[in-house]
């Protein structure tokens, strides 16, 4: 069982802060490390891996700092985002170089093993350039698990994955944390972290925006304030209908829509059709005018 | 030295495309050995000159220069050294291993070339081929680890070793008398100039230092560079794509 520890982690690049002050406890089952484009998730895990000075905190794997000590990787595995590998060697070759570079006493074996989890053992003898994309993540998958570690660092690794290696991969990672591992991976898609990690950690603009179980992530994104663009039959009569209901917090009449903004999303959904209907108004186009994770992420920024 | 990394180093290093060049080049300096054969009769002066200009002074560099940017450059570009470096291996070894390619792939493509020119062209019991050979060898093996080190400290490793290798060497050295001090090449022919003894004057071998001044200035740079890639290399920062 490992655990790393982040104390008070920055990153800056010149003037550009990449990851701003940020302290968490990553421990064994699955951690989703989620977060828009250019949140500072790369440049987290980059620390974390041992690839990158916090320019100021720490990093520690089981209470040993990580920068500039290679040693950590007997126990960590690691999954980087960069799709380059050694284009033109088989899988196979590949897998067994990686195996080798480890030290391990049965290189041959290892690699089998871990081609095998990944489900890759039959086109291992193929180069790596003649390789899909979602083929080229399994194999970087089965790299980083060739040496059996305690902890993996998994960057983006349901990128360009199909449908199905993404379930395998879900399998795969739950089987891991199930063993007693420490699985951290980093995504942009809520759905993606949802449905594995078992802690969600929120990163936004550098900062550690949210922690938490799925539930409490997803009650954070809900109950946040909505915002509604309305089209209608009689704009004027509606707003002041739903204020009158109850069902919105306030709302704006602007060249020929209404906006809404509502805290109660619920209610609101439910409110409104009967409110037009008793006000005989009649709905013409709803649609949610926020609903980009960005929006979402940006929300529990400023919380 | 990881024998790992030194395979994937030299299918790396042969199995991309520009490694055609590595053979063209050293193909075109041979068939120029036995052009100027039939035009000079052999005569070693006429050797000295297509091998202590063409060959020592761009083919060689050239080549170095590919190699040593090779070995480890297009890895850091692209992340893929990523897979080397999360290892525990110290980075001194994979830093050694690329090098020992790079050098092992320089004395076959390069330094062997130049002497073999050097003996094709016209020589006198193989006198000149074995100077030149040495002069390639100790020049070789300096350009190549300075180039290495150049591919881990800066992306714009080629360039400004093009910059070094033609302008500075060639054209510089060529004008400047201050400027071909500093010069790998005229350290490197110290030494062949004192083996060929008397005969250097006369086939116009001539270096502008002495060659305990140049064998010291060539074990400090070569040293140097090795010493200041291993030290970048332990804390090389990979891209990160945010």
């Amino acid at each position: 069982m490992s655990t790393i520890v982040l104390d008070g982690v920055s990153r800056w690049y010149g003037n550009v802060v990449a990851v701003n002050d940020v302290t968490m406890t990553v421990g064994p089952g699955i951690t989703g490390l989620l977060g828009p484009n250019g949140a500072g998730k790369s440049t987290l895990i980059s620390m974390m891996g041992g690839f990158l000075a916090p320019s100021a905190g720490t990093v520690r794997l089981d209470g040993g700092e990580v920068w500039r000590n290679p040693e950590i990787y007997r126990r960590v595995g690691l999954v980087p985002e960069a799709e380059a590998m050694y284009d033109m060697v088989t899988g196979w070759q590949f897998l067994l170089a990686n195996a080798r570079l480890h030290g391990l006493a049965d290189p041959g074996a290892a690699a089998r093993r871990a081609l095998e989890t990944v489900d890759m053992l039959e086109p291992a003898d193929r180069p790596i350039s003649t390789y899909s994309k979602g083929m080229k993540q399994q194999v970087k998958m089965a790299t980083a698990l060739v040496h059996d570690p305690a902890v993996l660092l998994l960057d983006e690794p349901f990128n360009g994955m199909d449908p199905r290696q993404r379930l395998h991969l879900m399998d795969l990672l739950r089987r891991l944390a199930a063993e007693g591992r420490t699985v951290l991976f980093s995504s942009h898609i809520l759905e993606e972290v949802e449905q594995v990690a078992d802690t969600i950690e929120v990163l936004v603009a550098g900062r550690h925006a949210a922690s938490g179980d799925f539930r409490r992530i997803r009650r954070l994104m809900t109950e946040r304030p909505h915002q509604y663009t309305i089209a209608s039959s009689d704009d004027r009569r509606l707003a002041a209908a739903l204020v009158a209901a109850g069902a919105a917090d306030g709302v704006t009449l602007q060249g020929g829509s209404l906006a809404v903004q509502t805290s109660d999303w619920g209610r609101f959904v439910h409110a409104l059709p009967q409110v037009a209907r008793q006000s005989g108004v009649r709905l013409l186009d709803v649609s949610p005018a926020d609903e980009s994770l960005e929006s979402v992420f940006a929300y529990l920024v400023a919380r | 030295m990881n024998p790992v990394v030194m395979e994937l180093t030299v299918r790396g290093l042969l199995g991309r495309r520009r490694s055609l060049l590595l053979l063209v080049l050293p193909l075109l300096l041979i068939g120029l050995a036995a052009l100027t054969r039939w035009a000079s009769d052999a005569s070693p002066t006429a050797s000295s000159g297509l091998t202590g200009n063409f060959a020592m002074g761009t083919l060689l560099p050239l080549m170095c220069l590919l190699i040593g940017t090779g070995v480890i450059g297009p890895e850091i570009d692209d992340g893929s050294i990523v897979y080397m470096l999360a290892k525990p291996v110290p980075r001194r070894s994979v830093l050694l291993g690329k090098l020992a390619v790079a050098l092992a792939a320089t004395v076959l493509f390069a330094v062997l070339p130049v002497a073999l020119g050097a003996a094709i062209a016209g020589d006198e019991d193989l006198r000149l081929a074995t100077a030149y050979g040495l002069a390639a060898l100790l020049a070789g093996v300096a350009y190549t680890t300075l180039f290495v080190a150049l591919s881990v400290l800066t992306r714009n490793a080629v360039i400004i070793g093009l910059l070094y290798a033609l302008l500075w060497e060639s054209v510089l050295g060529g004008y400047v008398p201050g400027v071909r001090d500093v010069s790998i090449r005229q350290w490197a022919l110290a030494p062949a100039e004192d083996l060929l003894g008397f005969r250097a004057l006369g086939w116009g071998v001539d270096s502008a230092v002495e060659t305990s001044v140049g064998l010291v200035l060539l074990a400090v740079v070569t040293v140097g560079a090795a010493w200041l890639a291993i030290r970048r290399l332990k804390t090389l920062r990979l891209a990160a794509a945010d």
